[in-house]
């Protein structure tokens, strides 16, 4: 008579099977959407903070704000997330120190690729946008994978409502394909108010359907008068 | 062959070897769920929320999980919403042929033993987990069931994914020999704290409350939150937007189906 | 002067003893290839995680489940400051092994830490926090760590330490008053952290929160505070079964720092419907 036989606790060489029963990561969700404009930069992010399905704070902020010109919004695992953002702090302090002037945006979104890269073999589990205003006062945008690959773009969304907001973003603030011969410009014509709407409906809309979107939406508006921050509450359930 | 029985998990294990080398299933609509229960001095109250979802999105923001059994019994589901629909359709259609044989009024005993059976045979595989409650001869009845088939008889019970947050106020705030309003207070606050605390469970409270001969379902009892911005600039897409291509027109025959039947060549229907 | 001995070990970061340099360079061997552009001059490869750890995989395993626990650890703020509240059990998988583990302790005169998960860890960075007050104490200035500087180191010990593959097992609460306003925060084993102005570990998270949400305000006295504790301390009790009903609560006013004896919470087991049941369900099995 054949009887099944449990799986042996170990492997024939001898060794312990390796089955880790914790895991370094956890997802904390949260979105967050940044649009370029000609003289501004929209930046926004939900304020939840979560773990499977429950909710750990209804107001935390994914924001490093550099200066008032530059920011860092960073959605994914959230010791990942503050540890990446206190590396990058150090480095813009340093930054200042070394070269006596207030780091670009193009040198922030630079450094960032590289500290993601850095990790390459045990990433951050963290999914960013740099954005702020460039040399010339124009909105910058550059989105990240987890291990630093990036590029600039007119606009970006990132987080656990991705899927549901940026097929929104695309649609509505269509920009020119990069294939497009003369290049046209790829940065959204939308006068500030209107993005700021979009960009509200955008977070209303992706809090009905998202579970780890929710509480509320903070929103820093970047022109060259400086950053302005505007907070709306979005659904608790 | 060796026979094995009435019922075969072939197509579990089949399942289970195909997941395992990588192939998905396909993804099925989870109420989430906070479901609750109560029994008070002259019924039983029956709570739900009325959130569905698929994964981490919602897959409907108002459905129905407090569904009928009987005229006197209702019953909440928690699990993969189409198992809850499927059993508690089962058992009311089994009922209903029941009441007709024997002209009485249905036992929540009878829903909870047919509700177990189909479960346990089933070994846990149609995965609803239930809060049935109703009154019949013998009074107020709350039972909940497990997917694999056992169950509970108590004062107060609660399933799903915001069984825990819901619980805990059960637990804070039972008291013996609540009244109805009482009763109806501390379940939607149950509910209440399954949707605020628990991201499976959402949007807005439904309600049951059973007496003795008298059913008050109060479908969105509570209406929690609504969107808290409208847009300003809503995008309108003028007429024209979508260019027309190309333009064919069809006369359509305005004669009713009825009419032509009538006095057409079709078969009349046999009514012996 | 003798050397102090330190957890604390600049290569390996906070929360490990070890040696002042992980990796031997090029300056202390010979057969190691000065830096260049290829080799970092740690002497490490590129991109290697942490050699001792990478070399020992498969071999110290003791780490990977925690072996004696303890549950939940609730925490709120209030008019004069901070309470923090845990029962004292530390469980050996489901045997009640110590039934009077005190998991509430005091860090100095303006901070307490609550602790779940497994205990021995809790010990250990009881001591990483007494070498840190040692330290304090023979600088002799009267300085203090404030509950935020023992919130963020932990949030970085228990971070350096997952980041090993070596973690220490634990959700720890960190409470205390900093310039008369309470603070409230908690670490989680792989590195998560928070404020809030409520907060629970473990099961609390989904029993008492939901209490917390609806009745806590920063404002509440003591006595609302209190009661607000025990409320959900016997919610715990009764659905959480690695709770026992002997807690402990710890309090941080402007007075300092207190921790209560432990004390039971009465109970309710008499209800009618609970008598029998099973007579809702005569006729079926």
């Amino acid at each position: 008579m054949a009887y099944q036989m449990a799986t042996p606790a170990h492997s024939a060489h001898g060794a312990p099977r390796a089955h880790p029963s914790w895991s370094p990561y956890d997802n904390n969700g949260g979105t967050c959407v940044a649009v370029a404009g000609q003289d501004y930069c929209v930046v926004a992010a939900s304020t939840r903070m979560s773990t499977g399905f429950s909710i750990l704070k209804r107001d935390s902020s994914l924001f490093l704000q550099l200066s008032d010109q530059l920011v860092i919004v960073t959605a994914g695992f959230q010791a990942d997330s503050r540890t990446l953002h206190k590396t990058l702090q150090t480095r813009y302090v340093q930054y200042q120190f070394a070269h006596r002037r207030p780091m670009s945006v193009g040198a922030m979104a630079q450094l960032l690729g590289n500290t993601l890269y850095y990790k390459r073999f045990f990433p951050y589990y963290t999914f960013n946008l740099c954005a702020g205003l460039d040399a010339e006062g124009k909105g910058a945008v550059y989105t990240y994978d987890a291990v630093g690959s990036h590029e600039r773009v007119g606009f970006s969304c990132q987080g656990s409502g991705k899927d549901l907001i940026q097929p929104v973003l695309d649609n509505q603030l269509k920009a020119a394909s990069p294939l497009v011969l003369p290049p046209e410009e790829w940065m959204t014509s939308l006068p500030l108010a209107e993005a700021v709407d979009l960009v509200k409906d955008a977070f209303v809309s992706a809090g009905e359907r998202d579970i780890y979107t929710g509480d509320a939406v903070e929103i820093l508006i970047i022109t060259k008068e400086g950053t302005r921050k505007e907070v709306i509450p979005l659904k608790k359930d | 062959m060796v026979a094995s029985g009435p019922f075969d998990f072939d197509l579990c294990s089949r399942n289970a070897y195909l997941e395992s080398k990588g192939v998905k299933p396909p993804r099925l609509t989870k109420t989430g769920t906070t479901i609750v229960g109560l029994i008070f001095k002259d019924g039983v109250v029956l709570g739900a929320d009325t959130r569905s979802t698929s994964d981490t999105t919602v897959a409907d923001k108002n459905c129905e999980k407090i569904h009928f059994i009987a005229p006197n019994i209702y019953c909440c589901g928690a699990g993969t919403a189409a198992d809850t629909e499927n059993v508690t359709g089962m058992v009311s259609s089994a009922l209903e042929l029941h009441r007709y044989a024997t002209d009485r009024e249905s036992r929540v005993v009878t829903a909870m033993t047919m509700l177990k059976s189909h479960l346990f045979r089933y070994q846990g595989h149609v995965s609803a987990a239930l809060v049935l409650g109703g009154v019949d001869l013998r009074g107020p009845h709350l039972f909940t069931v497990y997917p694999h088939g056992s169950t509970d008889s108590l004062p107060y019970a609660t399933m799903g994914s915001g069984s825990l947050n819901a619980m805990a106020v059960f637990e804070e705030g039972y008291k013996e020999g609540l009244d109805r309003m009482g009763a109806v207070k501390l379940v939607a606050r149950a509910i209440r704290s399954g949707i605020f605390n628990d991201l499976g469970s959402g949007s807005n409270v439904d309600v049951c409350v059973i007496t003795r001969g008298k059913v008050d379902y109060m479908r969105n009892y509570e209406y929690l939150m609504d969107k808290t911005v409208a847009r300003e600039t809503p995008v309108v897409y003028p007429p024209g937007t979508a260019p027309v291509l190309k333009e064919k027109r069809w006369k359509i025959n305005s004669t009713r189906p009825s009419e032509a039947a009538a006095g057409g060549s079709a078969e009349a229907m046999d009514v012996s | 002067m003798l050397p102090v001995p330190t957890s604390h070990s600049p290569a390996l970061g906070p929360g490990c003893a070890g040696p002042s340099l992980a990796y031997a360079s090029a300056s202390t061997r010979s057969d190691i290839a000065p830096p260049s552009a290829q080799q970092p001059c740690c002497g490490s490869e590129p991109f290697m995680v942490d050699p001792s750890a990478a070399a020992g995989l498969g071999l110290r395993r003791h780490t990977d489940t925690p072996y004696v626990t303890g549950t939940s650890v609730l925490g709120i703020t209030y008019k004069d400051g901070v309470m923090l509240a845990a029962d004292t059990l530390g469980s050996y998988g489901s045997t009640k092994r110590y039934k009077s583990f005190e998991r509430l302790a005091k860090v100095n005169d303006a901070t307490v830490l609550g602790a779940g998960g497994e205990l021995s860890d809790f010990q250990y960075i009881q001591t990483l926090l007494d070498e840190l007050a040692t330290e304090d104490y023979c600088a002799d200035d009267g300085m203090q760590l404030t509950p935020r500087e023992v919130y963020a180191y932990l949030s970085r010990v228990l971070y350096n330490r997952r980041n090993k593959f070596d973690p220490l097992w634990n959700s720890l609460v960190v409470g205390g008053l900093e310039g008369g306003v309470p603070f409230l925060g908690t670490v989680g084993m792989i590195g998560v952290h928070y404020t809030d102005k409520h907060i629970a570990t473990g099961f609390g998270q989904m029993l008492a929160r939901p209490l917390f949400r609806e009745r806590h305000r920063p404002d509440m006295s003591e006595e609302e505070a209190t009661e607000l504790l025990h409320d959900a301390l016997r919610v715990c009790y009764y659905r959480d079964k690695q709770t026992t009903n002997k807690f402990q609560i710890a309090k941080v006013t402007a007075e300092g720092v207190s921790v209560s004896e432990a004390f039971a919470l009465e109970t309710q087991w008499g209800y009618q419907a609970f008598v029998n049941p099973a007579a809702n369900a005569l006729g079926t099995w």
